[in-house]
């Protein structure tokens, strides 16, 4: 793309920059969290410029989509604390200043060592050579759920947490009813959500060979499940102890878990499968992997523990 | 004609740029999450053109990403940020009479 | 050049001036309502034009649909944020402007 590519980059940089130290910066909480939906756009743009299609699916997904979402509903429990003045932040920041400046310099010096210590050349080639022996086609997929499947478990088991620590935090706030009701928004919830079944569905089924898989796939079934939610429906589950909420929850985790040990136990390496069964083993955990962070968004998006059994006659959807 | 592509995204990342004005102004809440919006059509546009530039068709879910979940962002805004929002500036300006609730432009 | 890509060139050149006339009525307009239709009007019309010529352009069914489906998921989206958000305005006691 020659010199326009060069003013695509620099504009892009420039609005990325400006963008993020609104998010971070900015005293109004609500032009913070626009501006950090802004940010998500432009990122996933980058990643394209970059081209990391795979990233940027999943920029799409969690970080303009899911995540907006999950901020702007967040400040329904911010929101009495607003007025955060400049001053104010500025003077915070000055009394901690000792503290955290060497905090961040040590931690950027420790990355900077990290990143200079690693294999000159990556570990590109390597992986694309043992891309035969991995179960699919897609080198992504095979890093994800076959080489670092571990990286893979741990996400998902911050993202159990994550719905752990939410749902501890006190029963959910009541649903509020748009001030004007609308009947656009149920027609909306129902239209919808089969296209968000069946490109969550399609992006799975690419991930074997092409950029797409669990992560983009999760986050797009549970921004469906999050728009149902805003149409009116309610979460189906509803007992005293969330017992099902728990086994629901903790499956992709458990699931994943079961599959590293048995490789283990059958002689070899934590997460190692037999190459006879790898594409099945990867199949059956990208599936997992994918309902599953669909769910936990879905659970950290109730703001909270649901209600035991209250208003079942509401609609169910 | 794929030589004008590259062009006309520099041209709608521009056009992002200058609308950022909008974010950083307001005055509503609205008007900032509509001007959100706005640009996710423009970006949806710009993937789609680096799409047919770079000939890797793939990009195109990730405007098909961008497309759905356009949605979601705008509902959950209506129906859960506002009312936070507008909740928020009462509790905090107890002060002037019921009826004076509009926006201040 | 064929004639494939020289139409879907030119419509997706078309499309342009509508997203530059979408940010000068995001811009200019007075106020939240005026600006509802340069975000649900202006902007589809040039996303449209777009995925028609990039259709027209790649020559496949499967390619077209995709496109098709962008847009009109865009359509909708647009359609019902700009109803939702006129509606909650017009509840929260913001008033139209008038000259």
């Amino acid at each position: 793309m020659g010199l326009v590519g060069q003013v695509f980059d620099a504009l892009l940089a420039i609005a990325l920059v400006w963008l993020a130290w609104q998010a971070t910066r900015a005293a109004d909480l609500f032009r913070a969290v626009v501006s950090f939906i802004v940010f998500g756009l432009l990122m996933a743009v980058a990643w394209v410029r970059l081209e990391a299609p795979d990233i940027a699916l999943a920029e799409a997904a969690i970080g303009a989509g899911a995540t907006g979402a999950l901020l702007l509903s967040a400040l329904d429990r911010l929101a009495p604390r607003r007025g955060r003045s400049w001053a104010r932040v500025w003077r915070a920041d000055a009394r901690t200043w000792v503290l955290w400046v060497p905090a961040v310099m040590a931690l950027a010096g420790a990355l900077t060592a990290a990143a200079w210590q690693l294999p000159a050349p990556g570990l590109g080639a390597v992986a694309t050579g043992a891309l035969e022996q991995s179960g699919v086609d897609h080198a992504v997929t095979a890093v994800l759920l076959n080489f670092r499947a571990l990286d893979t478990l741990l996400e998902i088991g911050v993202l159990v947490l994550a719905a752990v620590a939410v749902w501890s935090m006190g029963p959910a706030p009541a649903a509020s009813a748009p001030v004007m009701p609308s009947p656009t928004l149920p027609m909306l919830g129902r239209t919808l959500f089969p296209v968000f079944v069946l490109v969550a569905a399609y992006l799975l089924w690419r991930g074997s060979h092409a950029p797409g898989g669990a992560f983009p796939a999760g986050a797009v079934l549970g921004a469906g499940g999050i728009l149902m939610l805003l149409a009116g429906a309610q979460p189906w589950i509803r007992s005293a102890e969330h017992g099902p909420w728990r086994a629901i929850l903790s499956a992709g985790f458990a699931v994943m878990l079961f599959a590293a040990i048995v490789g283990a136990l059958a002689g070899g390496a934590f997460f190692e499968y037999p190459a006879a069964i790898a594409s099945h083993a990867i199949l059956v955990l990208e599936v997992t992997a994918g309902m599953s962070i669909a769910l936990l968004l879905f659970a950290v998006y109730l703001r909270g523990e649901p209600h035991p059994a209250a208003d079942t006659d509401r609609q169910r959807c | 004609m794929n030589q004008v592509y590259p062009f006309l995204a520099a041209g709608l990342l521009l056009n992002i740029v200058v609308g950022l004005v909008r974010i950083l102004r307001g005055p509503t809440a609205a008007d900032r999450m509509l001007a959100a919006e706005m640009f996710a059509t423009s970006a949806i546009v710009i993937v789609l053109l680096l799409a047919f530039v770079t000939g890797s068709f793939a990009l195109v879910d990730v405007a098909l990403i961008f497309s759905l979940l356009a949605a979601l962002a705008c509902v959950t805004f209506v129906s859960r940020a506002w009312v936070a929002l507008e909740q928020a500036s009462d509790d905090a300006a107890s002060g002037p009479p019921p009826g004076d609730r509009g926006d201040t432009q | 050049m064929s004639w494939t890509e020289l139409v879907g060139g030119l419509l997706v050149i078309a499309g342009m001036p509508f997203f530059i006339l979408g940010t000068l009525g995001l811009l200019r307009f007075p106020d939240v309502y005026t600006r509802l239709h340069a975000l649900s009007k202006a902007d589809n019309v040039g996303l449209g034009l777009v995925c028609v010529g990039l259709g027209i352009q790649s020559g496949s069914p499967a390619m077209m649909l995709k496109l098709l489906l962008i847009w009109v998921l865009m359509l909708v989206a647009s359609a019902t944020g700009a109803g939702l958000i006129a509606r909650t305005a017009l509840a929260r006691g913001i008033r139209p402007w008038s000259p």
